[in-house]
Order: structure tokens, then C-alpha cells, then sequence
């Protein structure tokens, strides 16, 4: 493989180390245990689920932050994870630049959305 | 020339439609690209998973309206469409959810690293997230 490090980095490629690995399963750990206490919440509610049931699961304010910080967990373990595919299949700088940037627009956007919902909660 | 030097025939240009459907990929293979694609699904799908939670936690008329567009429809898009997109979300979290249970496992013992474990652990990524979207669509869709 030809030099891919020092002056010759690639600016669209990894960051040669393990914090982005580290990162990866850390946040995918948070992300299941969030799904463990919903789930766990939904299980132990008595009755149907209606609206009340159901957004008050979320209402709570420990449940707001956690749900925050899930948010913010997903679109780093997702950036992450879309950047791997764009860097094994996607070979020219500049469309790989493109599709990167997409990316975090897309997902800042998404988890933007999120904390709007939970705001006004 | 010794065995070793020899050349060994080498794989370039890849075709996507002709190449990729002659290989034969072991379990752990299939759970791999699974978990890929999986990925990519609620990557793309991030905008409808924030619509579901908008709608449902916002108010009693938006929650409405998240119960209708599962049956009624969500505008030109018919209900049980919207039924199939959350059962695609609902197959791509278990997959990628398990598959990932199994990575974390693998990177936290060693002895989890082995083509057995490899094997029996995929098989049971792809029976313990394929039967709960069966079981959960059945319910989805009404069947009980």
C-alpha cells in the first residue's frame, strides 16, 4: 500500500486511531441500554398505551435527559458508521468530501429535530 | 518457482451484478453485510423515526395522527405501506442491535473469537432477529 500517512494523509480518510472505535461502541452501549429502560417502561405499564402513557414515559425529566444524550449518541455512532461505508466504497476525494458532508448535514439536521420534540415536551 | 511464489490469480473491476452474485458467504459473512445494510436502512430512514416520535409524544391530535397513518394512510402513501416501512425499521434495529451485541461480546472476550463461536453466533443473531420481525409483524399487521 502506498504512504498514507504525514504529509501524505488522506483528508477525506480515518482518523488513524482508536478513538472513533472507542466511540463507536461506547455510544452503541448507551443506545441499548436506552432501549432496555423503554422497553422495561412500556412492559411495566399497566393497561393500554395511549397518548398519555406513552408521552409520559418521555415526559419525566431524567428520561429527557437520557433521551438527549441518545440523540447525540446516534448521530456520532452513525457518522461514524456512514463514514467506514463512504471510505470502502467511495474512492474519489472529492464525491467522498461530498457524500461526508451530506452526511453530518444530515444527521446535525436529524438530531436537531429531536431535540425540538423533547424541548417542547 | 516454489508453490508459494507462484501467481495467484488476481480480482479487479469488481462487477456488482455479475461477480457478487456467484460468491457464497458464510453465516458470519451474512450477518456482516446485514448489519451494513441494516445500517444504511435507518440511516436513510432517520427522517420517518423522528416523524413516529414527533407525532406520537407532541400531542393527543398529532398521536391521532400517528394511529392513522398505520391504517388510514399518511397522505398519497397507503397504510399498509407505512405498516411494511416500520417492519423494515423494526428488522434493521433487531439485526443491527444483536449483530452489534455480538461484536461488543467478541471485542470483550477472547475466547469468543473462534470460527465455532463465529458460526453458532451468527446463526443465532440471524433465528433471534428474523423470529421476533416475524412475530412482531404478525402483530403489526393484525394477524393476533
Amino acid at each position: 500500500m502506498s504512504v498514507n500517512y504525514g504529509s501524505k494523509r488522506t483528508v477525506v480518510g480515518a482518523h488513524y486511531g482508536i478513538r472513533d472505535w472507542l466511540a463507536q461502541r461506547v455510544t452503541a452501549t448507551l443506545m441499548a441500554l436506552f432501549t432496555l429502560v423503554l422497553l422495561v417502561q412500556v412492559l411495566f405499564t399497566s393497561g393500554p398505551i395511549g397518548y398519555d402513557r406513552w408521552a409520559g414515559i418521555f415526559a419525566a425529566q431524567w428520561m429527557k435527559v437520557l433521551t438527549f444524550a441518545v440523540i447525540v449518541a446516534l448521530a456520532w455512532h452513525v457518522w461514524v458508521g456512514a463514514r467506514d461505508i463512504w471510505m470502502d466504497y467511495i474512492k474519489p476525494v472529492g464525491l467522498r468530501l461530498a457524500l461526508q458532508v451530506f452526511t453530518i448535514v444530515w444527521l446535525v439536521g436529524c438530531a436537531g429535530w429531536g431535540f425540538q420534540v423533547l424541548w417542547r415536551l | 518457482m516454489t508453490e508459494l511464489a507462484k501467481k495467484r490469480p488476481e480480482f479487479r473491476n469488481i462487477n456488482a451484478f455479475k461477480d457478487l452474485t456467484t460468491y457464497r458467504l458464510p453465516v458470519a459473512g451474512w450477518v456482516s453485510i446485514l448489519h451494513r445494510a441494516s445500517g444504511v436502512i435507518m440511516f436513510l430512514l432517520l427522517p420517518f423515526v423522528l416523524w413516529m416520535f414527533d407525532t406520537s409524544v407532541s400531542s393527543e391530535i398529532s398521536f391521532g395522527r400517528f394511529k392513522a397513518a398505520f391504517n388510514a394512510g399518511l397522505g398519497f402513501v397507503p397504510g399498509w405501506f407505512v405498516k411494511l416501512v416500520a417492519l423494515a425499521l423494526i428488522w434493521a434495529y433487531l439485526h443491527h442491535l444483536i449483530a452489534g451485541l455480538r461484536h461488543l461480546w467478541m471485542d470483550l472476550s477472547h475466547d469468543a473469537v473462534n470460527k465455532q463461536f463465529g458460526k453458532t453466533s451468527a446463526i443465532f443473531t440471524l433465528v433471534v432477529s428474523i423470529g421476533l420481525t416475524l412475530i412482531l409483524g404478525a402483530k403489526l399487521f393484525g394477524l393476533y
